[in-house]
């Protein structure tokens, strides 16, 4: 049975989704079934990767590298981990969301389509295959693109269509670059194409490919300049979608960043041959500090987390642009906290919409004091984002400062602590206008589990914040081996 | 390779390459989405046309088993292929129903003047 498990993780919401839609009144249940079965699967595999087990699942008995495999080690174990996990607390928020933000959307076909995203995002973290990683890839972004349309406005249909295309010519992009690589090797597995591609000498084509997969991969990340679909996608979706697209998809493409490049490609063809690691450590110094710039004139909070996600994932291509292993491992440690950051911040967004009927600056006024958990939930999510000691944001920043100075490259350290600064700026306005004006007449507190749900995420973030050893333990070790065998 | 070799011999590849610029050039010059959306299947469509490019071998006989011939072509970029166009035919369904949910609310398909309008979202 543990032997089975990566299979079952992908595999089971993905049978679960269309049950929802069948049963519609017990759509809940059953995404709330498939979601524990999946985190028990991924708590059992993330166990047995921290003592060093290594799943190697051949689908269908067929040996790789002509089979399809998957894998599970110390690198993607905390991630399906932390995807479940996440997708648990959302629907459990959503069960009160019906009644807010989802009160106008079909509730079992947001639940199905959570789960087929989440078996999508599962399925490209766990694979070993590089076409399986496209296939799994474009569920995962069509049920995201659907996700985000869900709300019968205008604006989300639009929202969604920019995203869809933008989205679809990065993994256009994508492929074509598996193509060069398929070209070059005549094998699609991960393992096998590491081991091959070295002692090819077609150093063009090699580096074609790279280029294109950055490409595609640097739109689904949202970096720098091919960010323009972000805000408008968190901004128009629901909380609980906004939770969940902004704790796993940019994440799940930034493993295959980490992966490809240092896994497959090799660090001295990313950093030294192309100088890809260049371009990504200044496109990812722009985006941490024009994201936070943006985030500070945002009326909408939703809009401003969404800059404010802009700017955490430049730190986290800036660490994986170091191309040393300390550099790569904050990047991943940052990866995993800031996941569960901005999850818990927009499940407590939708708290406050619940109570306030919006998430706009003027509809928060007086909020913390009407209803002090989700209140208090916001402000403990800012200060994750600003990276004061004892929250989960500051490790992953640390190392990264540390990673930084090790490398030498000493003005990354005053673009970190900018950023910081600047986070502070745009935090200190949400807080003044939950804390510093008089509790609206009208609010009522929100239901205990979608505040359960928020408190999950931002308990555990909390918990890493303080306790940073078990994150660090798993993803510095898996840094530092992905470049040994690289 | 002389110039006329390389440009005659890889006939296919140039194809590609305009293919792919053009429809990179729909998506970004027009306004009206069901273009966009065009111009994204053509996109498409070019790497589909460099895979197939990619698998094709003279003289190459269909994979199937029992049969006695030199040169078997290779199944897996065909498969590749029928994957990404069914990838490609879901993404245009949805971006279609997406265009009629535009529709819907605001009797208006092109970007350009839903912006004039007002609804940007960005």
């Amino acid at each position: 049975m543990l032997r089975h498990l990566p299979a079952l993780t992908v595999v089971v919401p993905m049978l679960f989704a269309p049950l929802c839609v069948v049963l519609r009144r017990q759509a809940w249940l059953v995404a709330a079934l498939a979601t524990t079965a999946t985190l028990v699967g991924a708590l059992l595999m993330c166990l047995a990767a921290s003592y060093g087990r290594v799943f190697d699942y051949a689908f269908g008995g067929w040996a790789p590298p002509l089979g399809i495999a998957y894998r599970i080690d110390r690198l993607n174990a905390p991630l399906v981990l932390l995807f479940a996990f996440v997708a648990a607390a959302v629907v459990l928020h959503a069960r009160g969301a019906r009644r807010a933000e989802l009160r106008d959307c079909r509730a079992d076909l947001f639940f199905a389509l959570l789960l087929l995203c989440l078996s999508g995002l599962l399925g490209i973290v766990s694979t070993n295959d590089l076409f399986n990683i496209f296939v799994f890839l474009e569920v995962a972004s069509l049920s995201g693109y659907a996700l985000v349309a869900l709300r019968p406005r205008g604006a989300a249909a639009l929202a969604a269509f920019r995203y869809l295309i933008m989205g679809s010519i990065g993994s256009i992009f994508l492929l074509l670059g598996i193509g060069y690589l398929y070209m070059l090797t005549g094998t699609l597995n991960l393992d096998d194409l590491a081991a091959r591609l070295p002692a090819i000498e077609a150093a063009r084509t090699k580096l074609a490919a790279m280029a294109f997969i950055s490409a595609g991969l640097a739109m689904k990340v949202a970096l720098f300049p091919l960010h323009l679909w972000l805000p408008g996608v968190y901004a128009n979706a629901p909380s609980p979608v906004a939770a969940f697209l902004s704790a796993t998809s940019t994440k799940a493409s930034l493993y295959l960043l980490v992966r490809l490049f240092i896994g497959v490609f090799g660090a001295a063809l990313f950093a030294d041959t192309l100088r890809l690691a260049d371009v990504l450590v200044a496109l990812s110094c722009v985006a941490v500090v024009a994201g936070a710039l943006f985030a500070v004139r945002q009326t909408d909070i939703k809009r401003m987390m969404a800059y404010s996600s802009i700017s955490q994932l430049g730190y986290i291509t800036l660490g994986v642009g170091l191309a040393t292993p300390a550099g790569v491992g904050a990047g991943l440690v940052h990866l995993l906290n800031h996941s569960l950051i901005k999850g818990g911040l927009f499940l407590a967004l939708g708290c406050a919409a619940w109570s306030a009927g919006g998430c706009f600056l003027r509809q928060l006024r007086g909020l913390g004091r009407a209803a002090p958990w989700t209140g208090a939930a916001i402000v403990l999510g800012g200060l994750s984002l600003i990276g004061v000691p004892l929250t989960a944001g500051f490790p992953g920043k640390w190392l990264l400062v540390t990673a930084a100075i090790d490398a030498g490259a000493w003005p990354l350290v005053a673009v970190v602590l900018l950023g910081s600064a600047l986070s502070a700026v745009y935090v200190w306005r949400v807080v003044e206008a939950l804390y510093f004006a008089p509790a609206p007449a009208d609010a009522r507190r929100p239901p205990r589990g979608m505040s359960l749900a928020a408190w999950t995420l931002l308990g555990a973030s909390v918990y890493f914040g303080v306790q940073p050893a078990p994150v660090v333990d798993m993803l510095m070790p898996a840094a530092f081996m992905l470049f040994e065998t690289s | 390779m002389s110039l006329l070799d390389l440009a005659a011999g890889l006939y296919g590849y140039w194809t590609v390459v305009a293919l792919m610029a053009t429809g990179l050039y729909i998506v970004v010059a027009y306004g009206n989405l069901i273009k966009k959306l065009i111009g994204l299947g053509i996109f498409q469509f070019s790497v589909f046309t460099f895979f197939i490019l990619m698998g094709h071998a003279r003289d190459a006989v269909p994979p199937v088993v029992g049969g006695d011939a030199e040169l078997y072509a290779n199944p897996l970029p065909h498969v590749m292929i029928l994957t990404a166009i069914v990838v490609g035919v879901s993404t245009m369904a949805l971006g279609l129903a997406l265009v009629v949910r535009i529709n819907r609310f605001w009797g208006e398909i092109d970007e350009d003047r839903l912006k004039k309008r007002g609804h940007e979202t960005d």
